[in-house]
């Protein structure tokens, strides 16, 4: 009997330390690839958004829930993560759904362009920061390129054992607790300007239909939004950066109009948009600063209040507590961005931590 | 399914779990299955060589056997015969067995041939005829080459020439015989077993042995730990250094033949330590194939500590077969009457030496990278010979000398130092190049070379080399408890609480200081490929 126990106490401790070293050797992603933990913040977010924002930079960077709240007091999430790949929006759809159920999902359809997966590294920022579930695993199934194993992402140790050399004191710092907020409502502020004066050109391609994987994905969410009753839009970001060819916006419209989706092309919609490439954007067309995001934000807000006549929360209490927070914390780094712009004439990033 | 894959760890314990679950004889059937199961896993395909392997051999050894019989029932049968007619009797029984002998031998090495060094030969032929201003029409012939091949084939002719030679008793059951052949954990990398010396174990029925599991494990752990935290560490600067000598020449040589040195120990043992680990897990004894072999104080001396099967193997049914045949007596006898009884005593060892030493080069590749480090190590071995007398008289007169510790730590050294300048030959495209890169030590040698910067661009980063030199460093303080003694054994008679801590901290470095995963080169084992 006490050779039991004395077994069983090794192997829970060996369990322990596993899980200890797990969680000191995965990354924090504090100082770099702060991106890694945009996905994980929206389990801490409360669970009642009239709207879910879901894809790549091209929202986490262009869509600015804050201004939802203030200006029509639609309560809205980004989930966004970088070169979010279409099976990956999907299964980030089906996995939101055991939270919450939104009235509007809204997905930008830059990920079309992708039909295999792509890069380890972004896959990595994707599901690092997601919750262990039977999406998150369908999602990582779909992702892995041919290097990655699978069961690195069950047990991330045995992806990250490698950076017991390079540990820092983020990683002793946030060993047990998680990793301070960046976004507002998944959405990554930036204040800097750096504009551009022309559309990059498009380099012409062999092939300019989207993958039947892509498609399948897209039909698949199309399918779980109606069966959940959500309404879906698809919509395409302003940014100039990568090319959005109008042979693959003539797909989109033709397959919304099959579907009977909405579909907005916010890259033909500057007039009513009023982005301006040389003030709106902080790296030259790819992402919108903060005004840009306002000025896409603003309009996309009317659009679903016309759309889907949306609630404004912006008297109700349960609501107004969340979002004053998020509205504080929102022109803090505001505050902070500018700031740092002001002193040093540039920004080192997304900066600005709280605990 | 390499043994360092997660799919190998899954697949073990699941059978690891069936098998202490099923009863008696179903164990070694279950073996039997898995060895099929693993092998596959690697390609389907495969299965048909190693069924041709276990046929013909189960064929050919169950002629031996019929034939002796017959023999013995025909002697049983005419008491009257003569011991002259008996003897006769006996040849030519004997002459029928040789026959199915060499068709046994033929069929399989002629696989081998095909397989392993088929293409070699077309290369070299077709050189050969350019010189005369002519080509063969075809120098490549695309051909998969089954895992573990050589391996198991040299396993199975030692099985058929035992039985060939009488030793034992052929095994009656072919399945029996097929899971001596296909016994997974060997299968890929030896040790090169005897059928004699794995049967009882191997076909024995096992209850659950608490005290064999756990020396497996941690037997399993520690191979492990020398593969994955150290040898495979070492693939990137080994290859970076052995794929450009005329950047990386002098000093970087000598350390490329240092870290092989680490690397290829490391992988063998460590590959040797998990597959001797995990049949002891099942009840099943290998034999060891190593005996720490780096403190030989002469490279033959190494030879009977490295690879031990393979060595028994070549010194059992090649060496002694060879030396002792007709036609070297005949040969020996030849000689005598013309050069005297000095060269007639060496001419059947010297032939048979490097007869062997071309089968032993020749078994770890075709290359002639292969072909010149036999014959180096040949020659290395047959000098010392020659040079015997020559140390006797030395020794006696420094007979302290020849006794101190000091005296054998230089031959320790120096023997190190052959293995070190003729492993070359294995990192390097060719011959030419190995020696190139040999010689640049004595040209420019450049120890200043050796910056920091210099180390991070071969892969060895501050870390890694710290790693690796903790782990070296290890792996030589167990070497040094081994000499006294089984060190497992050791091991055991400390606290259980030192136990758990010491195989705790084993597994966790291994978890974390393991070079494995994205950002390292994975490591198949050297031994796999041969």
């Amino acid at each position: 009997m006490k050779k039991r126990l004395a077994a069983v106490a090794v192997c829970l401790s060996a369990v322990l330390i596993f899980f200890a070293l797990q969680a000191l050797l995965t990354p924090k992603y504090i100082t770099e690839a702060q991106e890694g933990n945009l996905l994980a913040e929206y389990y801490d977010s409360g669970k009642n958004h009239d709207v879910i924002f879901i894809g790549d930079c091209e929202v986490y960077e262009n869509i600015d829930p804050v201004v939802l709240w203030r200006e029509y007091g639609i309560s809205s999430y980004v989930r966004g993560s970088p070169q979010q790949l279409i099976w990956m929006s999907y299964y980030l759809m089906e996995e939101t759904l055991r939270y919450e159920k939104p009235d509007v999902f809204v997905f930008n359809v830059l990920a079309m362009k992708y039909g295999e997966p792509q890069s380890e590294a972004y896959n990595r920022l994707a599901h690092d920061g997601m919750r262990l579930s039977g999406s998150k695993l369908r999602s990582v199934r779909a992702s892995m390129t041919e290097e990655e194993s699978f069961l690195s992402y069950l047990f991330p140790l045995l992806r990250y054992h490698s950076r017991w050399s390079e540990l820092d004191k983020n990683d002793l710092k946030y060993w047990f607790k998680p990793a301070p907020q960046i976004s507002c409502a998944g959405y990554l502020m930036r204040v800097d300007t750096k504009g551009i004066d022309f559309i990059p050109p498009g380099q012409e391609l062999p092939d300019y239909r989207f993958s039947g994987l892509c498609y399948e994905y897209l039909d698949k969410m199309t399918a779980l939004c109606r069966e959940n009753g959500i309404e879906l839009v698809l919509i395409k970001a302003p940014s100039l950066s990568p090319y959005w060819y109008d042979q693959w916006d003539e797909q989109i419209e033709e397959y919304a109009e099959k579907n009977d989706l909405l579909y907005y092309n916010f890259l033909e919609m500057s007039e009513q948009t009023g982005i301006d490439y040389m003030t709106d954007t902080y790296d030259a067309g790819l992402h919108l600063n903060l005004a840009g995001a306002e000025k896409l934000t603003r309009l996309m807000g009317e659009l679903l209040m016309r759309e889907y006549d949306l609630t404004d929360h912006r008297g109700d209490a349960a609501y107004r507590e969340e979002w004053d927070r998020i509205a504080a914390f929102h022109d803090r780094v505001k505050a902070h961005q500018e700031k740092e712009l002001a002193e040093n004439g540039y920004l080192s990033g997304f900066t600005y931590f709280e605990d | 399914m390499s043994f360092t894959s997660f799919s190998f760890a899954l697949f073990f314990l699941v059978l690891t779990l069936l098998y202490y679950t099923v009863a008696g004889k179903k164990q070694w059937q279950l073996l039997l299955i898995a060895g099929y199961f693993f092998y596959a896993c690697a390609d389907p395909r495969y299965l048909i060589f190693i069924l041709v392997t276990t046929a013909s051999a189960y064929l050919v050894t169950m002629r031996f056997t019929a034939l002796r019989r017959e023999l013995g029932r025909w002697f049983d049968e005419h008491p009257e015969l003569t011991r002259e007619e008996r003897k006769r009797y006996k040849e030519k029984t004997a002459s029928r067995c040789r026959k199915w002998l060499l068709l046994a031998v033929l069929l399989n090495f002629g696989i081998l041939f095909t397989f392993k060094y088929l293409n070699f030969f077309l290369v070299n032929l077709d050189s050969l005829f350019g010189l005369f201003g002519g080509g063969l029409p075809v120098t490549s012939v695309r051909l998969l080459l089954p895992l573990g091949l050589s391996f198991y084939i040299f396993q199975t002719i030692g099985y058929v020439a035992d039985i060939y030679f009488g030793k034992y008793e052929a095994e009656r059951n072919p399945f029996r015989l097929a899971l001596f052949v296909s016994f997974f954990p060997q299968l890929l990398q030896g040790p090169i077993g005897r059928y004699n010396l794995m049967a009882p174990t191997l076909f024995a029925s096992h209850a659950y042995d608490s005290k064999a599991v756990r020396f497996g494990l941690q037997r399993m752990l520690w191979g492990y730990f020398k593969k994955i935290v150290i040898a495979d560490r070492l693939i990137k600067p080994v290859s970076t250094i052995g794929g450009a000598p005329e950047e990386y020449g002098g000093v970087f040589v000598l350390l490329g033949m240092l870290l092989y040195a680490a690397q290829l120990y490391c992988d063998f043992t460590g590959g040797i330590d998990i597959t001797i680990g995990s049949a002891e897990v099942l009840g099943v004894r290998l034999s060891e194939n190593f005996n720490r072999p780096f403190f030989s104080k002469s490279v033959a001396e190494y030879w009977r500590r490295w690879h031990i099967t393979l060595g028994t193997w070549f010194k059992d049914y090649t060496f002694y077969p060879l030396s002792t045949s007709k036609a070297m007596m005949k040969l020996s006898k030849w000689t005598k009457g013309r050069f005297g009884p000095a060269v007639a005593r060496r001419v059947p060892v010297y032939l048979s030496t490097v007869i062997l030493w071309l089968a032993t080069g020749a078994w770890h590749g075709a290359k002639w990278n292969f072909i010149v480090w036999g014959l180096g190590n040949c020659l290395v071995i047959l000098i010392s010979q020659e040079l015997t007398p020559l140390y006797r008289r030395f020794y006696e007169r420094f007979p302290k000398l020849h006794r101190s510790r000091f005296w054998d730590g230089v031959q320790v050294l120096r023997t190190n130092g052959i293995m070190c300048l003729l492993r070359t030959l294995d990192c390097y495209a060719s011959p030419g190049a190995a020696f190139f890169a040999i010689g640049t030590i004595f040209t420019r040698m450049n120890g200043g070379a050796l910056t920091t910067d210099a180390l991070l661009e071969l892969g060895l980063k501050p870390a890694d080399i710290a790693v690796t030199a903790v782990g070296v460093l290890i792996v030589f303080a167990v070497s040094m408890a081994g000499r006294s003694g089984s060190v497992r054994e050791k091991l055991a008679r400390l606290p259980a609480g030192v136990r758990v801590l010491l195989f705790g901290a084993l597994f966790f470095s291994i978890l974390v200081f393991g070079a494995y995963g994205i950002g390292y080169d994975a490591g198949q084992f050297i031994y796999t490929q041969f």
